[in-house]
């Protein structure tokens, strides 16, 4: 019983990291209606930064993580900048492509960097383990901090969209950009800023990530990339509580997997329950038909 | 000088030229219709003027401006608000919300207030409905949402593309009583129709658009008794 509550609050965690990297793939696809398949890549660029300011140069933890956040911000919006935005009127395969490039750019520039070989993460989380019932459930620090830190920025995003003038721009460009462009809306400018927001909450989740298995290669944030962006068409790509939703069951689905049925097939298994909700409910969990403006 | 000055206007979409050189303007205090077929270029005309399209050639002033060039985004701040086609009201907001994006580039919050009372009034429907999604009113509410969310930009010169698009005839008169009411209180209205018999008894003056060409303009009155009019728009 205490083993089965242990793998679930793993689960929980590790959903609560593909749920940060969830949201940055459904934001833009809302906004933007384009797959960036980089994403997983600044989630990767960000963990190397935290490498080298955190365990290289030495700065505290806290320090590491602020560059990181300014240097994937600033990297989400020029990737937006330099290779998506002059692609606004071409067709969707055309800027899938490109994405796919970005990724492939990027995961090189770091192998050159960095090299091949796998660096060892230094865990950013300090606070000791949590020890339950006896000393029979015990919840690392990361554990803890993941899910906390999932469920803040959840809260804070979601009164920032609905409660704030750019969270209300995001939603108008979301539905009909042309309409809001009418009402004022610098639809390009909002754009960049959910690029702006979804590489930020890349690079928390790289550093969540990355303090809970910590080996780090330039591929790191291939897997969790496209787990992610399973859980954003699992919970209904373009909704917000759907990303959450569907990187959350993504992580417990993964890991009750890994520890009852296989850990080979745990990857598999993923992806036929993604497969089979997609019959059920072709929009996922929480997504709506999205109508094309003609 | 005329508050809004269009010249020699021409815009394609591809290699098809769908507005072929076009020139009409629209002063201060005036109800100016277009009125045209299916397909006759005035929806695009609208697009080109606040621009959702860019013009090929010709100019465009407003105010004694230049905004041929301008980026769309910046077109309603100078005080110029387009009610679209189709009405194209933000249907996962809600009432409220709409009409909060109406007012997206003003700033002073008493004014915002001032104008959302002023719009509540016109529209007692709307204020009801304020928590509502804007996707479940009915089309004339939608429509009425539409022309309040332009009235929140506190617009010099509203441009209307087919406001009474789908309608009962119910609500059609009350849209347009509505329009005469925007006009009275001093707004400017560039009124786009195919129901061309409402638009002229409301304009002061209007232009007949065919395929990319003003084929007749005048005193809409005037309009209304001529004899391609009659027969080509009043299916007389
Ligand atoms: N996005 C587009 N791409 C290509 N052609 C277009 C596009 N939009 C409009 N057109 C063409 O341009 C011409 C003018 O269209 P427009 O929508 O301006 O007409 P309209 O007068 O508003 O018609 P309606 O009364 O049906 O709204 C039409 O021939 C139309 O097919
Ligand atoms: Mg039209």
């Amino acid at each position: 019983m205490m083993g089965f509550i242990s793998y679930l609050v793993n689960g929980i965690s590790l959903g609560s990291v593909y749920a940060l990297i969830a949201l940055g793939y459904t934001m833009v696809y809302g906004i933007a209606k384009m797959l960036n398949f980089a994403h997983g890549d600044v989630i990767m660029i960000g963990s190397y930064v935290v490498f080298s300011t955190v365990s290289t140069m030495g700065l505290p933890p806290a320090a590491g993580i602020l560059i990181s956040v300014a240097v994937c911000t600033v990297l989400g919006v020029v990737i937006e900048r330099i290779a998506y935005r002059p692609l606004r009127q071409a067709s969707k395969l055309v800027v899938l492509i490109t994405a796919i490039g970005v990724s492939y750019f990027l995961q090189n520039v770091a192998l050159l960097i960095y090299g091949a070989n796998t660096k060892s993460f230094t865990s950013v989380v300090t606070i000791p383990p949590l020890s339950l019932a006896g000393g029979a459930l015990i919840i690392s620090g990361e554990t803890i901090v993941t899910i906390l830190a999932c469920i803040v920025i959840m809260i804070v995003l979601t009164l920032f969209i609905r409660h704030s003038k750019p969270g209300r721009a995001m939603l108008a460009v979301s539905e009909d950009g042309g309409a809001a462009q009418l009402m004022g809306v610098n639809v390009d400018g909002t754009i960049a800023l959910t690029f702006a927001i979804g590489s930020a909450l890349a690079a928390v989740a790289g550093v969540l990530l990355c303090s809970s298995y910590p080996s780090l290669t330039p591929y790191t944030g291939a897997m969790p990339g496209i787990k992610a962006f399973v859980a954003a068409v699992f919970g209904g790509i373009g909704s917000i509580p759907g990303a959450f939703i569907g990187g959350i069951l993504l992580g417990i689905i993964e890991i009750l997997g890994k520890a009852y049925i296989s850990s080979q097939l745990a990857d598999a298994i993923v992806f036929a329950v993604l497969i089979v909700v997609l019959l059920v409910k072709p929009t996922g969990i929480l997504g709506r038909q999205i109508q094309e403006k003609v | 000088m005329a508050m809004l000055e269009v010249k020699d206007l021409e815009v394609y979409y591809g290699v098809i030229k769908a507005i072929k050189g076009i020139s009409f303007e629209v002063n201060e205090g005036e109800v100016i219709a277009l009125i045209g077929a299916n397909g006759a270029g005035k929806t695009t005309i609208l697009h080109t003027i606040t621009g959702l399209i860019s013009a090929k050639a010709g100019s465009i002033q407003f105010d004694g401006k230049n905004i041929t060039k301008t980026p769309g985004y910046k077109i309603v701040g100078m005080g110029m608000a387009h009610v679209p086609e189709g009405r194209r009201v933000f249907a996962e907001l809600s009432v409220y919300d709409n009409l909060l994006m109406g007012a997206y580039t003003r700033k002073d919050k008493k004014e915002i207030q001032d104008s959302l009372e002023m719009v509540y009034t016109r529209f007692p429907r709307l204020k009801e409905r304020k928590g509502q999604m804007a996707g479940t009113l009915s089309g004339g509410e939608q429509q009425m949402l539409a022309m309040g969310r332009a009235l929140m930009s506190h617009p010099k010169i509203i441009l209307m593309d087919e406001p009474s698009m789908g309608l009962s005839p119910i609500y059609v008169n009350e849209i347009f009583d509505i329009i005469k009411e925007i006009n009275a209180s001093g707004t400017t209205v560039l009124l786009v129709e195919q129901n061309a018999k409402k638009a002229l008894s409301i304009a002061n003056r209007a232009y007949v658009l065919e395929t990319g060409n003003i084929v007749l303009d005048g005193d809409a009155t005037e309009l209304m008794n001529d004899d391609s009019v009659k027969k080509a728009y009043l299916g007389e």
